[in-house]
């Protein structure tokens, strides 16, 4: 579980998050604010790639603060740009790259690379360019490489942005089906279908917390 | 389109051989062509590095990338060098320059970066009772050969984006957004590293 004690966050003695109180047990959380609201910084706190200026934050009772290595395994991050999140040329080495040092044979990783490239929509791409790919199979890719660690907490953060239509939809179809806690950041009120639970930021402050109907009220009348 | 070659999967000799004896031969060649000063030795060199391409089975077509990047820049050097030091120095430096860009590139089409990632990996473990992480180079390694694909992407972009709206000969309209695509890019790559786990290790 996620869990944000009275979290606050500065940028030169700036606040852009303040007194963030939330326990997040639910399959399906979404974050929705405007621009600058503070949603990317909340959301980069579950992994430790932004540390908190006030108040902690835990992952099944880790600190990302502390425990940065034991939270980063729990947690998964897909990013909004798919060109930043490849960082080997082919489909399959990107993949095998996040089974770095698990103590996997290469032919081991290769095969677990196939598989998670096979069952998220990607199969047989994985002797593929990876610039080569459309954005909407980069995404993808950035989902496989992290879904390969088999992580319980899947973050994305306006993953859809820079897709068009239909890969958008493609995206999202593999986001339902995930066993994974799945904590999304959004612009885009059509992926909140299914969601559990949403919580609306306005600047650094949760201004709204229920469920997507209740709270899209609150944030259409936020932003009127 | 990426001026420099991405790998190939084939099954010729040269695919085979492994990636660490191949990324020696590159090296060795490297320091050959610059102590040979011979036109006629480098061009024997330059003739062995182009059978490699047939032995290899590399497709005319594969070559074009590198052809568009090399052919002008040569002609340039070739042009100053001639003007400069006289004909034979201008044909011992493209020659020089021909074969090891030839063969650097003919490493990268014969070679998975994942295998040369591990052949660097290997070939560095004594080295870390020096206080050398393998782990880091060999991911170097990789991220660098990666980022010349991403740099290119980025460049034909800033390209077309400086063409769509005619300022097509403008160095800055190229220089100033090609630098900041950069430089986000090299953020945004450094935190989804971060969250790989890379720096955990
Ligand atoms: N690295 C940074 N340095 C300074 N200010 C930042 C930095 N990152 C974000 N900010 C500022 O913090 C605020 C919240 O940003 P962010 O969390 O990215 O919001 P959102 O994702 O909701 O658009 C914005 O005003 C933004 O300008
Ligand atoms: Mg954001």
């Amino acid at each position: 579980m996620i869990e944000f004690e009275d979290v606050g966050h500065d940028y030169d003695d700036h606040a852009v998050l303040d007194g963030v109180n939330l326990r997040l047990p639910e399959r399906r959380v979404a974050f929705v604010g405007a621009n600058g609201s503070g949603k990317s910084t909340l959301a980069r706190m579950i992994n430790g790639l932004v540390l908190p200026s006030r108040g902690r934050v835990l992952v099944d009772g880790h600190d990302p603060a502390r425990e940065g290595r034991a939270v980063r395994k729990r947690v998964g991050f897909v990013f909004t740009n798919p060109d930043s999140q490849i960082v080997m040329p082919t489909a399959g080495e990107d993949v095998a790259f996040s089974l770095r040092g698990r103590g996997l044979s290469k032919s081991q990783r290769r095969d677990r690379a196939a598989e998670a490239l096979a069952r998220h929509g990607l199969d047989g791409y994985a002797e593929h360019p990876a610039h080569q790919l459309s954005g909407g199979q980069k995404q993808l890719l950035a989902l496989c490489s992290m879904l390969v660690l088999e992580p319980d907490v899947l973050v994305c953060d306006e993953p859809t942005t820079l897709l068009d239509l239909r890969n958008k939809r493609r995206f999202v179809e593999r986001l339902e089906q995930l066993e994974q806690q799945v904590v999304l950041v959004t612009h885009d009120l059509e992926l909140l279908e299914g969601f559990e639970r949403v919580i609306v930021l306005d600047a650094g402050r949760v201004v709204a917390d229920d469920l997507p109907e209740t709270a899209l009220k609150h944030y259409r009348a936020l932003i009127g | 389109m990426t001026p420099l070659g991405l790998y190939l999967p084939g099954t010729s000799p040269l695919h085979r051989v492994p990636a660490g004896w191949k990324f020696l031969a590159l090296l060795s060649l490297a320091v050959l062509v610059l102590v040979v000063g011979s036109p006629l030795w480098l061009g024997v060199v330059t003739g062995m590095v182009v059978l490699g391409y047939f032995v290899a089975g590399i497709a005319p077509r594969h070559c074009w990338g590198i052809a568009r990047l090399l052919v002008p820049m040569l002609g340039l050097v070739f042009a100053v060098q001639w003007w400069l030091l006289g004909l034979d120095s201008a044909a011992v430096v493209c020659l020089r320059l021909l074969a090891a860009l030839a063969a650097a590139n003919l490493f990268t089409l014969t070679t998975r970066v994942e295998d040369l990632v591990a052949a660097v990996e290997r070939g560095l473990r004594p080295t870390r009772r020096f206080g050398v992480r393998p782990e880091r180079v060999g991911l170097l390694v990789g991220l660098t050969l990666q980022a010349v694909a991403a740099l290119s992407t980025m460049a034909s972009q800033t390209r077309e984006a400086q063409r769509a709206r005619s300022a097509d000969r403008s160095v800055s309209a190229f220089a100033i957004p090609f630098l900041v695509r950069t430089l986000r890019h090299a953020d945004e790559l450094g935190e989804a590293l971060a969250a790989r786990g890379v720096g955990d290790d």
